[in-house]
């Protein structure tokens, strides 16, 4: 294409953006509309529904974490904080031997840290950590970022239903615990 | 002569120099504003397909006075080793090219600052004045990235005066006059062979010129593909790195206002300033009509520098400078010749 031409198309190319938005009805109907024709949405008014599996923010299903450190141990960040103790739970068996089971007096995770890598939801061997499309979590303070068991349990309702991996595939289906 | 004149010329000097400068400071302020809204804001948005400010005021319309707010509040800081009265004084300068250049833009038969046989001549004059206040901004920030903004900006300021001024020259020949308003009556009272209907607007019949000037004065203007002096992505912001607060806004109020009075002087040489077909140039009523007419002349033009703007990519320095040594100058003389000579034929 030459210099001209090309300089022309161009402006073309800009300016007939400019028009579709003013005019998202096409120019037989010129009504000017750009909140209809715009690409954005204006954010604090509109939402923009995420994806259904999009990575907002960490999810904790209390019951199954057993305490066992690995997801603070392999998070980049050092973000996760876990502390636990060891409770007596009733036998799986009638006549059988209490079992020990670890139980979590604290998870905290500090999104003030947290670079949402995913490795812990990844590493957690119990199922327990899940990722949730909830992505407004933002603090005035950067202390308030610390967001404990009892916050991360409630963005595990956001969490959606398994879905079935596609036909033919066999791989394990990862359990995701009634909500 | 009308009534209106005879008021303003029944004032004291001082009376009369009062109303100039407000109406000056009015014009160049008023239209920095409604440029900055309507395009930076509003039409370049719709170009990206998103909306711009929407939250402060009706459709971010009062987003202009937020920003100036934001400006005023901020700390005025000075570079240690800044040469302390040149980076004070850069901004005014500039700035001051621009209200220079507005006094001879005329807007109706008796609604002008100054009317003068110089006319064109004084505004290209003045509006190189700018280059001084570029080059002292970049020297006077002792910063490296200002220096070569501002020598880049000095080097293609310089380069494109030229052009500017002899795509001028081709329109002052046809007109007979460097007056700018005896170049509006020129084009009121011409006539396409002998039809009389529109006047003689030059873009017709100086178009090669128009596109020149377009050109030229969006690389005075340093707007993008022009925009080396200010390349952010080498330079940080160019002449403009070091400075905060007021002056930068002074910086900026400049680049928009100059904009604006470039595209009216652009409108007067080109388009037939505020002459409106069918009425009678010397009419009263123009003295109101004109401004109105201008100010819709500048905000066409001007769109057409932010189309540019924010459509084309950045010129390379040697790409800049070609284009204006070997393909703009070279044009502008031709045409200059060809005018001389369709002028002694007819």
């Amino acid at each position: 294409m030459g210099l001209v031409p090309g300089l022309i198309k161009g402006l073309g190319v800009t300016g007939g953006t400019m028009l579709r938005t003013i005019f998202p009805d096409g120019l037989k109907k010129p009504i000017p509309n750009p909140v209809k024709g715009a690409e954005t949405v204006q954010y604090p008014h509109e939402k923009e529904s995420p994806p259904t599996r999009a990575r907002g923010v960490i999810a904790l299903h209390e019951e199954n974490c057993t305490a066992c450190m690995l997801c603070a141990r392999e998070c980049p960040d050092w973000c996760i904080y876990i502390e636990g103790h060891k409770e007596k739970a009733p036998p799986r068996r009638a006549g059988g031997k209490p079992r020990k089971v670890n139980a979590i007096d604290r998870f905290d995770i500090d999104f003030a840290l947290c670079m949402f890598c995913g490795i812990c939801v990844d590493v957690c061997p119990f199922d327990a950590l899940f990722w949730s499309p909830e992505y407004e979590f933002s603090e005035p303070r950067i202390a308030d970022l610390l967001h404990d068991k009892s916050r991360l349990a409630e963005w595990m309702e956001t969490v959606p239903a398994f879905e079935a991996y596609e036909a033919g595939s066999e791989a394990k289906v990862k359990q995701v615990p009634p909500t | 002569m009308s009534a209106s004149l005879n008021i303003i010329g029944e004032l004291a000097y001082w009376q009369q120099t009062g109303i100039r400068v407000g109406a000056g400071l009015a014009a160049v302020l008023l239209i920095a504003g409604t440029l900055v809204y309507l395009h930076l804001f509003k039409l370049v948005s719709f170009m990206q397909s998103r909306l711009g400010p929407m939250e402060a005021g009706p459709f971010g319309s009062l987003q202009l006075l937020a920003e100036v707010g934001k400006f005023l509040q901020k700390e005025d800081i000075f570079p240690r080793k800044a040469d302390r009265f040149v980076f004070a004084a850069a901004p005014f300068v500039v700035l001051m090219s621009t209200f220079l250049l507005v006094v001879v833009v005329p807007g109706g038969p008796d609604a002008w600052f100054i009317d003068t046989e110089l006319g064109i001549y004084l505004a290209m004059a003045v509006s190189s004045i700018s280059v001084i206040g570029i080059l002292m901004a970049g020297w006077g920030s002792a910063s490296k990235y200002s220096m070569l903004g501002g020598l880049r900006a000095t080097g293609q300021l310089i380069a494109y005066e030229l052009p500017l001024i002899l795509a001028v020259i081709g329109v002052v020949i046809q007109a007979g006059t460097m007056n700018m308003q005896g170049i509006v009556f020129a084009q009121a009272e011409g006539s396409i062979f002998g039809w009389d209907g529109i006047g003689n607007p030059y873009i017709l019949t100086q178009g090669v010129a128009f596109l020149i000037f377009m050109i030229a004065m969006q690389a005075e203007l340093t707007q993008a593909p022009f925009d080396m002096p200010i390349a952010e992505s080498e330079l940080v912001s160019g002449y403009m790195t070091e400075y905060s607060g007021m002056r930068f806004l002074l910086f900026f109020i400049g680049e928009f206002a100059t904009a604006g009075v470039f595209s009216a002087v652009a409108a007067v040489l080109f388009l037939g300033g505020w002459y409106i077909p069918g009425i009678d140039p010397n009419d009263n009523i123009m003295n109101v009509l004109g401004p109105l007419v201008m100010l819709v002349k500048i905000v066409g033009l001007t769109f057409v520098v932010f189309w540019a703007r924010f459509t084309f990519p950045r010129f390379r320095e040697d790409q800049l400078q070609k284009l204006a040594w070997k393909v703009l100058i070279p044009l502008a003389l031709a045409n200059i010749v060809v005018t001389g000579i369709l002028k002694v034929a007819f």
